[in-house]
């Protein structure tokens, strides 16, 4: 049964089989996932010959800063393309990966800390926020992720902190403005505790007052003597943080500014809370909808134990029993399922608006999440009827165009052949053509799930 | 039969083939300049329903709740020659069948007499006698006497072609988006590898039988587009089958006919929408529209009882209809059968008493100029004793 070994390796914590890869992977395929847990391969150094987030933003509000409306839409312009040539590096580099499991990982977190493209100017920096906050830490520690996604550009602005001024500080008292609780509230909710963790609304008000003051570079009004730079990154505003201690979780937490945030964060990180919701998460991604209570605990035990050592983690799912049974639990994201057609059939050119269409039209663009809890990791959420049609036709779609050039027996043989039932078999044996054939593969529900 | 202006026309390509392409003409017969449109309704169509035999005392006591009023009743059917009438929401078509540009033709049915849509649609399109008898379809063999088959004469709609029209003839396809509908054939297949899985098999005959519901063509973006569409496909068939160097035979399809349940609403709305379809065959096509035969048929019919949720149930007997300037229209032909009990097939289904493929080889004999031996040996292969059906072209 070795070969539903592979076939698990390469899906359930993959994406999806290349042309050999099976037969590359069936000699070991635990072997093969553990070499992959590594902060090298998570950093996909091919991708970071890009633009940083704090270049962007800097160019960005410089030019809103010279009120010239028509440069102002030529920059955005010029970052809508690097977006979308961004995105379309990144979707190379999942396509042709040695190491998807890292990348799965990358997906997994980035998913996890979810920003959206809802505002116009961080929007373009999305993909940047990925390669600087989330792939450095895949492999390392928790912690070191929380604290720089939370300190992060893009989330700053995607959760509303750089609206949140304290209401004693100097420039609350003087403008009567008041906090904003989002990102405080999601991070305890979606990002640490999770909405059962034990926190109450009290806490969610003190840690945003933690929070006031992190914002960045170029967002406040700059006038007379403090006039600076302005520039792209991380930057903390002592005039709008609310002054005097906190107490969170019944901590409390003396007045530290911009130091502050960073001590919760830790103990945040290392709450047994937070250790049960993302070993559930991580078990649902990578075993079941319904995460089998052993499962979690197992997991949850390495991520207290290791002090939320991210490697120890992911060492430990590859080790769960549960994963080296039922071969296709899952259904595959449209994003997994379209790389893993792109995989399956080698680097074949599909033109990148077959690509965007598929990925709109099934509702998974990357960076467009519908909420900050990112996309649902269940089979009821992508599984409609209608939602099967799209894929279905999309993939109809693109099997018209690698016509001719795979034949759907091989093409099956490489990638669902230990999993594939008779009835598939027989249907891609008797397809009216190459082209249906292989549609008919992608389509199925073997290839589908993972 | 071919007219002198078509022959005439006929022998010129003929001769740019023989020149082009060499011995192209030894047996087989002369390209043509007429037109023809295969429109395939899968999903079953109810004959009874669109073409009512309100004469027939049965009809009424078989489906109490279904039964279309008598000619002149409120809602009721259009009269067409005294013992049938035309569901009203035809009512545009009424013209046509007047000026002889359109006739019915009940109680029709292919060979097969099983009641499966995947073998039923897969042995009206393959022509072998059998589900699953060829992979190429019949009108792509067809084609391939058209001038050896090398002038992509046939034209398929959307991204998938049929496997009516699939084969070693090239032919054309044209489609709007890069998302295609699914043609039933492709879903038979996959419905039938699904099998063992049941979130995707519920989930993909759910999403099959779903109700088409007019402006509900969100693609997923913001950005309000055409999406490809029977109407569109309608467009676009006019269009190029009007080019001169364009294709002369194109299969349409349109889905949606399975009416198990909720039949008098659906098919109101499938009805109107194939009447504007040939509708807007006839005008697009403008002075070609006198070459041209438009063929409406589905892989078989409905029981002729209603059944308890306003629907009726796959039956074999069905109904084809006949559209064009160059048919002797005006007409409700074949033998009808009856819908007494001891008339019904198997004591529920129309009876067929005409043969699709008879409909078919007057097609290619007549409309096309195709020598008999090709038509019945290679086309039809094992059904010489379904005899041609005389007097359906000018």
């Amino acid at each position: 049964m070795s070969d539903v070994n592979a076939f698990i390796a390469l899906n359930r914590f993959g994406l999806g089989a290349r042309p050999g890869d099976l037969e590359t992977v069936v000699a070991d395929p635990v072997g093969w996932l553990r070499a992959q847990v590594s902060t090298h391969a998570a950093l996909a150094p091919a991708l970071n010959d890009q633009l940083s987030s704090s270049d962007i933003v800097k160019d960005i509000f410089s030019v809103r800063k010279k009120k010239d409306k028509d440069l102002f839409n030529k920059t955005k312009k010029k970052y809508r393309k690097h977006f979308k040539s961004e995105l379309a590096r990144r979707m190379g580099h999942m396509v042709t990966t040695e190491t998807p499991f890292a990348e799965r990982m990358v997906a997994f977190w980035s998913n996890h800390f979810t920003v959206s493209r809802t505002k116009a100017i961080t929007g373009p920096i999305l993909p940047a926020y990925e390669r600087e906050a989330i792939r450095p830490h895949v492999f390392g520690k928790f912690e070191d992720m929380l604290q720089a996604v939370t300190g992060h550009v893009a989330m700053l602005s995607y959760l509303d902190n750089t609206r949140s001024i304290g209401e004693n500080s100097v420039r609350g008292k003087r403008r009567k403005k008041t906090m904003n609780e989002n990102l405080a509230r999601e991070i305890l909710e979606l990002h640490t505790l999770g909405v059962n963790g034990g926190y109450s609304q009290n806490d969610v008000m003190e840690f945003a007052k933690t929070l006031t003051g992190w914002s960045f570079g170029g967002v406040q009004s700059r006038k007379g003597k403090n006039k600076k730079p302005i520039h792209g990154d991380f930057e903390f505003f002592d005039v709008t943080h609310e002054p005097g201690s906190k107490t969170i979780l019944g901590k409390t937490y003396q007045e530290d500014g911009v130091n502050e945030v960073k001590q919760v964060l830790t103990d945040l990180a290392s709450h047994p809370s937070t250790a049960k919701f993302i070993a559930t998460k991580l078990v649902r991604h990578f075993v079941s909808d319904d995460p089998p209570a052993s499962a979690i605990r197992q997991i949850e035990d390495v991520f207290m134990r290791s002090g939320g050592d991210l490697a120890e983690v992911s060492s430990a799912l590859i080790s769960l029993p549960e994963v080296w049974g039922d071969p296709i639990p899952k259904i595959k994201t449209p994003y997994e399922l379209i790389i893993s057609v792109l995989r399956a059939v080698d680097g074949k050119r599909i033109p990148s608006y077959v690509l965007a269409k598929g990925l709109i039209s099934m509702r998974h663009d990357p960076f467009n999440a519908p909420s900050p809890a990112g996309w649902p990791d269940v089979a009821s959420y992508w599984m409609s009827p209608e939602a099967l049609m799209r894929r279905i036709q999309w993939m109809k779609t693109v099997s018209t165009r690698i016509s001719g050039t795979m034949k759907p027996e091989i093409l099956l043989e490489q990638t669902v052949a230990p999993v594939a039932s008779e009835q598939l078999r027989f249907m891609i044996a008797g397809a009216p053509s190459a082209d249906v054939g292989a549609a008919l593969l992608f389509a199925s529900a073997e290839f589908q799930r993972r | 039969m071919i007219n002198r202006r078509d022959f005439i026309c006929a022998s010129t390509m003929a001769g740019l083939a023989a020149t082009l392409g060499g011995s192209s003409v030894a047996y087989a017969s002369a390209p043509s300049d007429n037109r023809f449109v295969m429109i395939i309704l899968r999903g079953a169509m109810d004959g009874l329903h669109a073409v009512p035999p309100f004469a027939d005392r049965d009809y009424k006591r078989l489906r109490p709740k279904l039964a279309i009023r008598n000619p002149g009743e409120k809602g009721g059917a259009l009269n067409l020659d005294g013992s049938f009438g035309l569901h009203p929401a035809f009512n545009d078509l009424l013209p046509l069948y007047n000026n002889n540009e359109l006739l019915f033709i009940p109680a029709t049915s292919t060979r097969y007499r099983n009641r499966s849509h995947f073998d039923g649609q897969n042995f009206l399109e393959n022509g072998t006698g059998v589900p699953f008898g060829s992979k190429d379809g019949w009108l792509n063999r067809a084609l391939s006497h058209l001038n050896e088959g090398d002038q992509r004469l046939g034209l398929a709609l959307g991204s998938s072609i049929p496997l009516i029209l699939q084969g070693s003839s090239g032919v054309q396809s044209w489609g709007k988006s890069p998302f295609g509908e699914l043609n039933e054939d492709f879903l038979m297949r996959l419905t039938y590898a699904y099998e063992n899985d049941p979130l995707f098999s519920s989930a993909l005959s759910v999403a099959r039988n779903a109700p088409q519901i007019e402006g509900m063509d969100d693609d997923g973006t913001k950005k309000k587009r055409k999406k490809e569409s029977v109407p569109l496909f309608a467009k676009a068939t006019s269009e190029l089958l009007s080019r001169n160097d364009g294709p002369r035979i194109a299969v349409m399809e349109m889905t949606g006919w399975d009416t198990h349940f909720g039949q008098l609403t659906r098919l109101n709305k499938l009805f109107k929408q194939l009447a504007d379809v040939i509708l807007q065959l006839k005008s697009g096509l403008g002075p070609h529209w006198q070459k041209t035969q438009v063929l409406v048929v589905s892989e078989f019919g409905r029981t002729a009882a209603e059944n308890g949720s306003g629907g009726t149930d796959h039956g074999v007997g069905g109904l084809a209809m006949f559209a064009g300037g160059n048919i002797n229209g005006g007409r409700v032909l074949g033998k009808w059968p009856g819908l007494s009990q001891s008339a019904l097939f198997e004591n529920r289904d129309v009876r067929p008493t005409t043969d699709l493929e008879s409909i078919f080889k007057a097609v290619l004999l007549n409309h096309y100029g195709l020598v008999e031996n090709i038509v019945e040996d290679q086309i039809f292969p094992n059904s010489r004793k379904l005899k041609s059906l005389t007097g359906l072209s000018l």
